[in-house]
């Protein structure tokens, strides 16, 4: 024990309490799950819930007494508060979306919700994480726990090959970042993200910039792993549409928010005074995002692959938001992460309900006469694809809208042009999912298709109404 | 809460009651849709009586926060150009409704609900005075006509919507891209504030600012016009559409692109507007006579009214790109004139289509025979289309040309062939339909009840435009010589002497 170890106070704790809460309960159930027959599992669900509903109180608790715990290791500010209200939420729609979809795979069982909560729990660290280590022990939690819950259906070929694929490319990307942080160790002497900055800053202390300018580079390729940023998206759709769907929902949710989060704190505050050498990159790697991303989804026909794409390129626009690197730019990717994780998984319930036992039903034409045999579910799904390509008067159009005037108030103008004509584009896919829903005669795919269960159905109605409710009235978050 | 508010909310909250209408009760919806439209017509007569029409401020205005970062209102308000393209929209509603009567007969609640939202996007973009509050309302009123084209279209329905969306979207992103750019540096959404600055000179823009903003602006709105050759959505989406869809595109939401040059572009960015007129008056001719040309032609009625549209809205873009006071009052008037006959014509195409379900000329003949009625409703209508004096397009392409000879005699000698045309596309069509021996092979009755009621206001309106226009000029004329007085701001008058040529050779 170093010499100068203070113990924590109380109000620490209260700064973890969203951490204490989840992992608690994630090993309450663990600890549960050999003792519950299984016709009860479902049982350990709700206690999952719980646990989310308790972690998003704690969160708030944490949020009022907002400082550093644990030595400065932590920094629990407004930033990292909103970050965590916001995975523990799309934690909590997930697992509303599992809840059906669990029973119909007859695969429930108390892992699942132990490895949704750890996963959480990973992500609320990482994004209140001020330091690179916590840093990266928050990225590892979330992350194996996303690579088990990946291949989660162990018995689906198409579910290992995502697992497996998952966890080679998500340990290799690791490795860079691990290798970054070496290095910024190396050539800083620290890994507080605020003591990196003022060495960095400081001109008599600076190291030298080749050292400083690997190390970023290698960081930054392991968070572009993390948040699916061309060139380094090749994983995204084959995991997506392998994983079970409501798995795929939190994978573009929780752990992308989480990593855009890291992204944001760490090359705003640590490489604060390298801006100059990373907007360059930080520029084409936005432009590369979004051009890959809505190309690539004009060519898919399975919706959990076009969903994937989909998320490809909203992850270009967040990314245009951090290369405009203010505190517009922050706030327009903050608004944007939480606009976007709502669009999200709205549409990935409305796929994990209609795709049927087995997922057999996942390609768009599927779709076909949907708009007639369910209108409200068709509605509420028109209205989040309406918000996926951004029109008013929806949040997905205002999320646009404050990322694009951060981008021209930082003189990005031709990022701008381009990236809103890349949303004209997008429109073309999304528009095809209406087309096919309401203007196509129905067929086979909707013999037989069961009524949405109840919590499917919370969970898609909250993230259509939030769409429609932050799009007119933002300030509810802002 | 005034009546601008009352006439722009009211089809919202008609949507809205609609939706809780059972949807097999289809004559309910029906009777319901025309009863909002109705009262929306109504009450927008009733801005008539306190509209000051000698003055070219605002008026009707409400001007509320709605968010307040970045600053965003809820500011609407008309003007004299704005007034009557509001009455526009809200005339042709219920005409659409009736229209869609018969013709709609699946999905009809949904018809119906989409018709509602859509009328109120279409006032939005009238009344919005603020930029984003234009832009919502903008994207608002196409995603109705969307659906409205995509499922109860024609064949090849589903192209036809979506390449209508994708090119309005690119335009509109566009447009876009110069909201936010103009917000930042100016600070506020607000047209009448932006307007007021740009004025007094606290707001100057560089040329070259001016030059890419309006580009972006002009993008968007020379879609939606549509200017040649950007008119190529426009064909596909008329031909496809059903006939209150096509009604609906052809009188209100053409008028789109065309009140945005007049309201955005023009005084906005003048310098740049005027550098690029010699261009856009040139595309605008060139639209005039190629839709005319491509009209004549074409074997299907509803592509051949499409195509006179692109004609038509040619002359109200070089009406507006003269600078003049008679082009742009033209350009208004021209404006509404065409959506009153165009929209007539599509209707009696639409009739027409109801009675021997084709569209090509060629299954027709000899119908003046057996419908008198609907055969002199034509012919009215085609020559107040062809531009015949007494009846409304005259005014509008007298004072357009008139204001294009000021400026330049040819523009006014190639617009004018167009007119010629005109009348040869329009009766040739009118002769191969009704007249010749009427077909055995199909009944054909005469104009109903409903069809009387959908005519006769736009016929009147024909007649009364083009005999009395004291009606509706004083308040055109007040608002665009306000409007052109903004476009002389901030703008260099370069008058460059020509060198002879005698002189130039000696100077070297």
């Amino acid at each position: 024990m170093p010499a100068n170890f203070v113990p924590p106070s109380g109000v620490e704790y209260i700064r973890v309490l969203p951490e204490i809460i989840l992992a608690a309960v994630a090993t309450l159930i663990m600890v549960l799950e050999p003792l519950t027959p299984a016709p009860r599992k479902r049982a350990l669900g709700y206690l999952a819930l719980a646990g989310f509903a308790g972690a998003l109180a704690g969160a708030a608790a944490a949020g009022w007494r907002t400082g550093p715990a644990f030595s400065g290791m932590l920094e629990v500010d407004g930033f990292a508060t909103f970050f965590r209200l916001l995975v523990i939420l799309a934690g909590l729609l997930v697992t509303l979306v599992s809840f059906p979809y669990l029973r119909r795979e007859e695969a429930e069982s108390g892992e699942y919700y132990a490895l949704l909560l750890y996963s959480v729990a990973g992500q609320t660290i990482m994004v209140s994480a001020a330091d690179l280590i916590v840093l990266f022990i928050g990225l590892e939690i979330s992350s194996i726990a996303s690579y088990v819950l990946a291949g989660y259906m162990r018995r689906e070929k198409l579910a290992n090959e995502a697992a497996a694929k998952y966890f080679l490319l998500g340990s290799f990307a690791t490795a860079f970042l691990l290798y970054g942080i070496a290095l910024i160790y190396g050539a800083t002497g620290t890994t507080r993200l605020n003591g990196i900055a003022q060495v960095l800053s400081d001109p008599r202390m600076a190291p030298a910039g080749i050292l400083t300018g690997t190390a970023v580079a290698l960081m930054l390729v392991g968070f572009a792993f993390k948040i699916s940023a061309a060139p380094f998206q090749v994983w995204a759709p084959d995991v997506y549409q392998g994983a079970p769907s409501p798995v795929a929902a939190f994978l573009a949710a929780g752990p992308k928010a989480a990593a855009f989060a890291v992204l944001l704190r760490v090359f705003m505050t640590a490489f604060a005074p390298l801006t100059g050498r990373w907007l360059a990159i930080m520029w084409s790697l936005s432009l590369l995002t979004m051009i890959v991303g809505n190309f690539a989804a004009l060519l898919q026909t399975n919706i959990k692959r076009l969903l994937a794409y989909s998320s490809i390129a909203h992850a270009g626009y967040v990314l245009v938001a951090v290369t405009a690197h203010s505190e517009e730019g922050v706030q327009a990717a903050m608004f944007y992460l939480t606009v976007y994780v709502f669009m999200n998984i709205g549409a990935f319930a409305v796929v994990a309900y209609f795709s049927r036992k087995g997922e057999r039903y996942v390609e768009i034409e599927d779709l076909a006469g949907l708009g007639v045999r369910q209108p409200v579910l068709a509605a509420l799904f028109a209205v989040i694809l309406l918000s996926l390509i951004g029109v008013p008067p929806t949040a997905g159009f205002l999320g646009k809208f404050y990322i694009f005037q951060a981008a021209v108030k930082a003189d990005l103008l031709w990022l701008t042009v381009l990236g809103l004509l890349n949303s004209a584009v997008a429109a073309y896919y999304y528009l095809r999912l209406i087309v096919i829903m309401y203007m196509k005669e129905p067929g086979d795919s909707l013999l037989e298709l069961p009524g949405m269960a109840v919590s499917t159905r919370a969970a898609l109605w909250t993230s259509a109404a939030a769409v429609v409710v932050l799009g007119l009235f933002p300030a509810l978050i802002r | 809460m005034n009546l601008l508010d009352a006439v722009l909310w009211l089809p919202l909250a008609g949507f809205v009651l609609l939706l809780l209408i059972p949807r097999e009760r289809v004559r309910a919806i029906r009777q319901f849709a025309l009863g909002i439209t109705t009262a929306t017509f109504l009450l927008s007569l009733a801005l008539l009586v306190g509209f000051d029409r000698t003055s070219a401020a605002f008026q009707y205005e409400t001007n509320l926060p709605w968010i307040s970062s970045p600053e965003i209102r809820y500011h609407i308000g008309i003007d004299g150009i704005s007034l009557w393209l509001v009455l526009l929209t809200t005339l042709l509603s219920p005409i659409g409704v009736l229209i869609s009567w018969q013709h709609i007969d699946r999905r009809v609640k949904e018809f119906f609900a989409l018709f509602l939202a859509m009328e109120f996007g279409l006032i939005g973009v009238f009344v919005a005075l603020d930029l984003f509050l234009f832009y919502v309302f903008w994207e608002v009123s196409l995603v109705p006509m969307y659906f409205l084209i995509g499922v109860w279209g024609h064949e090849r329905r589903i192209y036809a919507a979506v390449k209508f969306f994708i090119y309005t979207m690119t335009g509109s992103m566009l447009m876009l891209a110069g909201i936010i750019y103009l917000y930042i540096r100016a600070g506020t959404f607000d047209y009448p504030a932006l307007i007021e600055m740009m004025m007094n000179g606290s707001l100057m823009l560089d040329r070259m600012e001016q030059n890419l903003l309006f580009a972006g602006f002009f993008a968007a709105f020379a879609i939606k016009v549509p200017l040649f050759p950007l008119h190529t959505w426009l064909p596909d989406a008329h031909v496809e559409a059903p006939t209150a869809g096509s009604v609906m595109l052809a009188s209100v939401m053409l008028k789109m692109g065309c009140y945005g040059l007049l309201r955005f572009c023009l005084p906005m960015f003048p310098a740049a507007a005027r550098g690029a007129a010699p261009w856009i008056v040139m595309l605008a001719i060139a639209g005039i006579l190629y839709g005319a040309l491509v009209a004549m032609v074409q074997p299907n009625m509803k592509k051949l009214v499409a195509y006179t549209s692109v004609s038509h809205l040619g002359f109200v873009v070089l009406g507006l790109f003269t600078f003049t006071e008679l082009g742009t009052n033209g350009a208004v008037y021209q404006m509404l004139n065409h959506g009153i006959s165009t929209g007539a014509l599509f209707a009696l195409v639409g009739f027409l289509y109801e009675r021997r379900h084709s569209l090509e000329i060629e299954d027709y003949g000899g119908v003046a025979t057996p419908a008198p009625v609907l055969a002199t409703m034509f012919l009215i209508t085609s020559l107040a289309s062809m531009g015949l004096p007494v009846l409304n397009n005259f005014v509008g392409e007298y004072l357009v040309l008139q204001g294009a000879a000021q400026v330049n005699f040819r523009w006014a000698v190639f617009a004018a062939i167009g007119v010629i045309l005109a009348a040869c596309y329009m009766l040739w069509m009118y002769q191969r339909v009704f007249y010749g021996e009427a077909r055995k092979d199909f009944s054909m009755r005469d104009a109903n009840l409903r069809e009387w009621a959908v005519m006769s206001p736009l016929i009147i309106l024909m007649v009364w435009m083009g005999t009395y226009t004291q009606t509706f000029l004083p308040p055109i004329t007040a608002s665009s010589a306000a409007i052109l007085e903004q476009t002389k701001v901030n703008v260099e008058f370069h008058v460059e002497r020509q060198m002879p040529r005698q002189e130039l050779a000696n100077a070297r």
